[in-house]
């Protein structure tokens, strides 16, 4: 603890005199901006997709939940008899909010994906589609379904609940992939984090060696270390996380058509999250290499 | 100052020193010698702290060594300045910046003794070579180097092992009388060496006394020198 504190003031106040006493190092420094860059550009798009499919888990989750469906299922002459009775029912039926029958132009819309434009759809038995919008309390499903039983036999209640569920699970799941992927990227960064500090560490022990025989406590030569690998994390992450934001910004948005399918993109102030990114690399960082540093040094004469 | 008491070191299987009392007190010049492997870098290490004796007691300023923290042995090698025949500096700093290496390390800016370094940097004459880098110093300048560096703190003790192990005899007295400029000036010395005649050298100038190192003892070795 009374290392972080003083790494952390340190690093804040940039003792440069600190920093100097450990020689530069080239290559390896390379690899560890690299190495958090490229981490950082996974982690947003891990982000992205934990935010987009909860976002799908909720639209999914709410707008079936609000609505149902009744199918008119009758022969062609007693179609719109039993349209009729079954709106009379909806209409005393507690928890709805609205309820309409599509009009032959928005069937043929909906049908026209599979049979074309061209469909007759007066000559053709085709159901007869009620949209229901229930209010926020809900309504009483089974009550209902007896209800059109027994007044309107063609009536097929469909409250979506069948497939709506598995859907919202798939979506929940694939959010908890996305936030496990972000946990396994931070885990990883600071494995990779200590290894390159440990390296660091060890090729320097002559200078630490010094440093010792000088009166350097071990707080000042870890803070060195802390210092330099925090900025490198820093600074890799956030040129990661920029290249990241990009290539997200370049996705195709969602088509108006697929908009029931969300894009994967950021939305709103959801921006601002993927600046976390190098915040938390820097964080990683700082506490991994100094766990590192207090390690080696204690096994240092 | 620095008191050892009835001290025994042992690497591994063997005694290597055994049964040592010694008493660095302020103001004293102290010669050890012995032959080479007789034990005389590890009694320099038992010094300050760098090796913990496995029986005994060693007082460093009046506190047991067992009892010292990390940092307390840190701060102990602020007031004790080591000199090694081997001496090792970072070598991507240059001479003044290594000299000044203790002020930097404890937090003192090394631009706050800008007059004091520039005095000491004269002392050990290596006006000439201070942006030089370690790697480009000859052996006597090292050497010089590693005593203004050990002495920037203005140390209570100076630890000074083989100091003219690989310097020329000119280099050597040069070295020595410095060492002895700073006895003067009231700091304990302690200089190991198997260089008989550095010592007789020695003699003519200061109240030296010379400790031998044999059979694992140490003993005050009389005028036979």
């Amino acid at each position: 603890m009374k290392v972080q504190t003083f790494a952390i003031r340190s690093l804040l106040a940039g003792d440069r005199h600190a920093a100097r006493v450990v020689p530069p190092s080239g290559f390896t420094a390379q690899l560890t901006l690299f190495a958090a860059g490229s981490m950082a550009f996974l982690a947003v798009f891990a982000l992205a997709l934990s935010l987009a499919s909860g976002r799908l888990a909720q639209n999914w989750g709410e707008e079936l939940a609000r609505s149902a469906t009744i199918r008119i299922i009758a022969p062609l002459d007693q179609r719109g008899a039993q349209t009729e009775a079954a709106l009379r029912i909806l209409q005393t039926t507690s928890g709805v909010e609205s309820a309409r029958a599509l009009s032959d132009d928005e069937q043929q819309a909906l049908l026209a994906p599979w049979f074309g434009n061209d469909l007759a759809l007066d000559s053709l038995p085709v159901p007869r589609l009620i949209e229901v919008i229930e209010t926020a309390q809900g309504m009483d499903v089974s009550g209902l379904r007896l209800r059109l039983s027994a007044e309107v036999p063609g009536a097929v209640l469909d409250d979506h609940e069948r497939w709506r569920t598995p859907l919202v699970r798939a979506a929940a799941r694939l959010r908890l992939l996305g936030w496990v992927s972000i946990a396994l990227i931070t885990v990883t960064v600071a494995a990779m984090i200590t290894l390159a500090a440990q390296a660091a560490l060890s090729a320097n022990a002559q200078v630490i060696a010094v440093l010792r025989l000088v009166g350097a406590t071990d707080d000042y030569i870890a803070q060195a270390f802390v210092r330099r690998f925090t900025l490198r994390a820093l600074g890799g992450a956030g040129v990661g996380m920029v290249l990241g934001m990009i290539a997200v910004l370049l996705l195709p948005s969602a088509s108006e058509a697929g908009s029931f399918l969300t894009g994967l993109s950021f939305r709103g102030w959801h921006w601002a999250l993927p600046l976390c990114i190098p915040l938390l690399a820097g964080v990683v960082a700082f506490l991994a290499t100094g766990a590192a540093a207090r390690r080696t040094l204690r096994e240092l004469a | 100052m620095i008191e050892l008491e009835n001290v025994a070191y042992s690497y591994g299987g063997g005694e290597l020193l055994s049964d040592i009392s010694l008493k660095l007190a302020p103001g004293s010049f102290h010669f050890l010698t012995g032959p080479s492997g007789a034990g005389k870098t590890t009694l320099m290490k038992l010094c300050y702290g760098a090796l913990l004796p496995t029986a005994g007691h060693v007082r460093l300023f009046g506190a047991d060594v067992r009892g010292l923290e990390r940092d307390d042995i840190a701060l102990v090698r602020r007031r004790v300045g080591v000199v090694y025949q081997d001496v090792q500096f970072l070598d991507h700093l240059n001479v003044t910046e290594n000299i000044s290496l203790p002020l930097t390390v404890s937090g003192r800016h090394a631009e706050a003794a800008g007059g004091d370094l520039g005095e000491l940097m004269t002392w050990v004459g290596l006006t000439e070579r201070a942006d030089a880098l370690p790697p480009e110093l000859s052996g006597g300048e090292r050497q010089r180097a590693a005593l203004a560096r050990a002495v920037i703190m203005s140390p209570d003790v100076v630890l000074a092992d083989e100091p003219t192990g690989n310097i020329d005899w000119e280099m050597s007295q040069r070295l020595l009388r410095l060492l002895i400029e700073l006895n003067k000036m009231g700091k304990t010395v302690l200089i190991a060496t198997h260089d008989l005649s550095l010592i007789r050298a020695a003699k003519a100038h200061v109240q030296a006394r010379v400790l031998r190192i044999a059979n694992r003892r140490i003993q005050l070795a009389g005028a036979d020198l």
